[in-house]
């Protein structure tokens, strides 16, 4: 699968180390740093995520990948470093700059917006939306036209994501899955160069996992990058171009997932990180009922 | 004990003039609370700076009427930015808490004797409404007597500019929730950070909001001083903001006219258990424990509090509020 994709063709002759150049990088990111009192949550030396590829990001509990997400995506400051969407400068931006820019996120509790319709929840992701000035608001027919046409692509969105039924129907009413899904429907309204999925299978129910799947795959092959924090090795090892390892908040291997998945190092947090947490809830790569053996 | 002349006076005043502009306060709360998620529990201070507005503008410095209105309108705005700028970065709570601060700054500083000179101080303010009456162009002279009504052709004038205002406002809000704009704003009440990842700037909208509703509430403040002419600062009390809460929740949080006709049910339910209690304070109907001035005070809005609880038992989402969105957490 992971072949299949020309962007991922390009990534064959890079050599799997931290911190190394792509070809055609769409984010570098240099240097961020984010401590809470003593502790480094995040300290990426140097990183790149090629264009138009998934690019996992994994690494065993308080590794710091949600942190490293807010930080990028401005939901929160870094103490020092740069990173750049495109060659654009984005550090300091603000998170609805960033999202402007094209590099649109998702959460890891699922933010639907639940007394909004589904339909309106799609709407609001549309960006340069003449009817969202206050005094424009006020003349439907300035906006009409451009809401219908924001109306039939959501619409295309909604039957894509298997959700065309639901339309009228309140987010809030939706089920956890469905949740995910139109989460991730709605961010791609942003027409986004960059998607980021903070663990879009989490709480998914098995026979969704399948489809969602197809959907992360779908949209690299639309052009668009993805990079996405996942648990569950088997769906990081099947769909990723490139996996990211970060470990105490540094990027301690990368590579293309046959390689990660021997990489001494990444076994080493793994299993480092499940004693610490006497006999952890969560920590992925050692659960046997996720993926015996494949970190 | 006569009932039904306790609750023509109830219906008389429900229709009056303050009623008209609790509605107005009602409708700017829930473009606040209702649309944006905004616990502004300070709303009397828009329409304190709306009426004051007005009265400094006409009585000291002596503008024209209908440029004192325009000032008290702007005040409104002014005092949203000013709130907003440093609050509306902070979470909900934080953001209530200095809203009622701020109101009732407003409000002693209305009535200090520093500021005497300007607001009146304690003396709050008069000054000459002639100019808003003499448009009055309604043909008879004296007074309006139909069924259990009878206003004065004042009265009458102000009553109809006060409903006829809060109609459009409520008509305007609606149209503006159904926009981009207005989707923007419910998005914010539902999760601001889901709002910003999609690219909203949502302290501008917020805002956008809070400036929205204060110039209401100031409206509100703008037909209660047109009314009598004056500027009473022992009106501005927090209560007012309370009774207005109450007024959206009655008639439906978020819905179109809910706030007016929880404005008028919550006016009627509260003036008719006054004059109850009045009647019955006077026909010594009531036990010793309920009688003397104090207590008769306290009966009628235990009685309105007993009509709000059953009211939230059996129709949360108030009288024009959407129940299945009520159903939903937020």
């Amino acid at each position: 699968m992971a072949d299949t994709s020309p962007a991922a063709a390009a990534l064959a002759g890079v050599d799997p180390r931290p911190g190394v150049a792509k070809p055609d990088p769409i984010l570098r990111v240099e240097g961020v740093r984010r401590s809470f009192g003593g502790l480094t949550a995040v300290d990426v030396e140097h990183l790149e995520v090629q264009r138009g590829t998934i690019t996992a990001l994994i690494g065993p509990n308080g590794a710091g990948k949600t942190t490293l997400f807010n930080l990028l995506t401005g939901f929160d400051r870094p103490d020092g470093g740069s990173w750049s969407l495109d060659g654009r400068d984005l550090g300091r931006a603000a998170p609805h700059k960033v999202a402007q820019l094209g590099m649109v996120r998702t959460f890891q509790l699922t933010k639907a917006l639940s007394r909004l319709t589904v339909l309106d929840n799609m709407l609001l992701g549309a960006t340069g939306q003449r009817g969202e000035r206050f005094l424009t608001a006020l003349v439907p027919a300035a906006w009409r036209q451009q809401e219908r046409a924001h109306t039939e692509r959501a619409e295309a969105l909604l039957d894509r994501f298997n959700l065309l039924d639901k339309r009228d129907d309140y987010a809030g009413e939706l089920s956890g899955g469905q949740r995910k899904l139109l989460e991730m429907a709605r961010a791609l309204m942003v027409e986004p160069s960059l998607v980021m999925l903070d663990e879009p299978m989490a709480g998914v129910n098995p026979a969704l996992v399948q489809s969602l799947l197809g959907h992360v795959t779908s949209l690299r092959d639309e052009g668009m990058s993805v990079i996405f924090v996942e648990h569950d090795m088997d769906v990081v090892m099947t769909i990723s171009d490139w996996i990211v390892v970060l470990a105490e908040g540094r990027v301690i291997a990368e590579g293309p997932p046959e390689h990660v998945a021997e990489d001494p190092a990444v076994i080493a947090a793994y299993l480092g990180s499940d004693e610490d947490e006497d006999g952890g809830d969560a920590s992925p790569g050692s659960d046997p009922a996720t993926g015996g053996g494949d970190a | 004990m006569n009932l039904m002349a306790a609750l023509e006076q109830g219906l008389r005043s429900a229709v009056g003039p303050t009623a008209a502009w609790y509605a107005l306060l009602a409708i700017g709360l829930n473009v606040h609370y209702g649309f944006t998620g905004l616990l502004n529990f300070g709303q009397v201070g828009f329409m304190l700076v709306g009426a004051y507005g007005v009265g400094i503008s006409v009585s000291i410095l002596g503008l024209p009427l209908w440029v004192g209105v325009i000032v008290g309108l702007l005040a409104a705005v002014g005092l949203a930015l000013l709130l907003g700028a440093p609050t509306l970065r902070l979470r909900a709570d934080y953001f209530a808490i200095t809203t009622i601060a701020a109101a009732e700054v407003l409000r002693l500083l209305a009535i200090s004797r520093v500021s005497t000179p300007v607001t009146g101080g304690p003396f709050g303010i008069q000054y000459n409404a002639s100019a808003f009456f003499e448009l009055n162009p309604l043909p008879f002279p004296g007074a309006l007597t139909w069924g259990p009504f009878s206003f004065t052709r004042n009265q009458t004038w102000v009553l109809l500019v006060g409903w006829t205002l809060a109609l459009l406002v409520s008509i305007m809000v609606a149209a503006l929730m159904r926009s981009p704009w207005g989707r923007i704003l419910r998005s914010i009440r539902e999760d601001e950070d889901a709002a910003r990842a999609l690219g909203k700037n949502v302290f501008s909208y917020k805002m956008q909001s809070l400036v929205l509703g204060g110039v209401i509430g100031a409206m509100g403040g703008v037909i209660y001083t047109l009314g009598g002419a004056t500027v009473n600062p022992n009106t501005f009390r927090p209560d007012i903001t309370f009774y207005a809460y109450a007024m959206l929740i009655v008639g439906g949080v978020a819905s179109r006219f809910g706030p007016m006709l929880g404005a008028f049910v919550f006016w009627f339910v509260l003036q008719s258990a006054q004059a109850l209690a009045r009647q019955a304070s006077a026909a010594d109907l009531l036990p010793d424990w309920l009688s003397g001035a104090s207590a008769v005070g306290g009966t009628p809005f235990v009685l309105t509090g007993l009509v709000l609880m059953l009211l939230v038992v059996y129709r949360p989402q108030g009288m024009f509020g959407n129940r299945r969105e009520m159903a939903l957490d937020g």
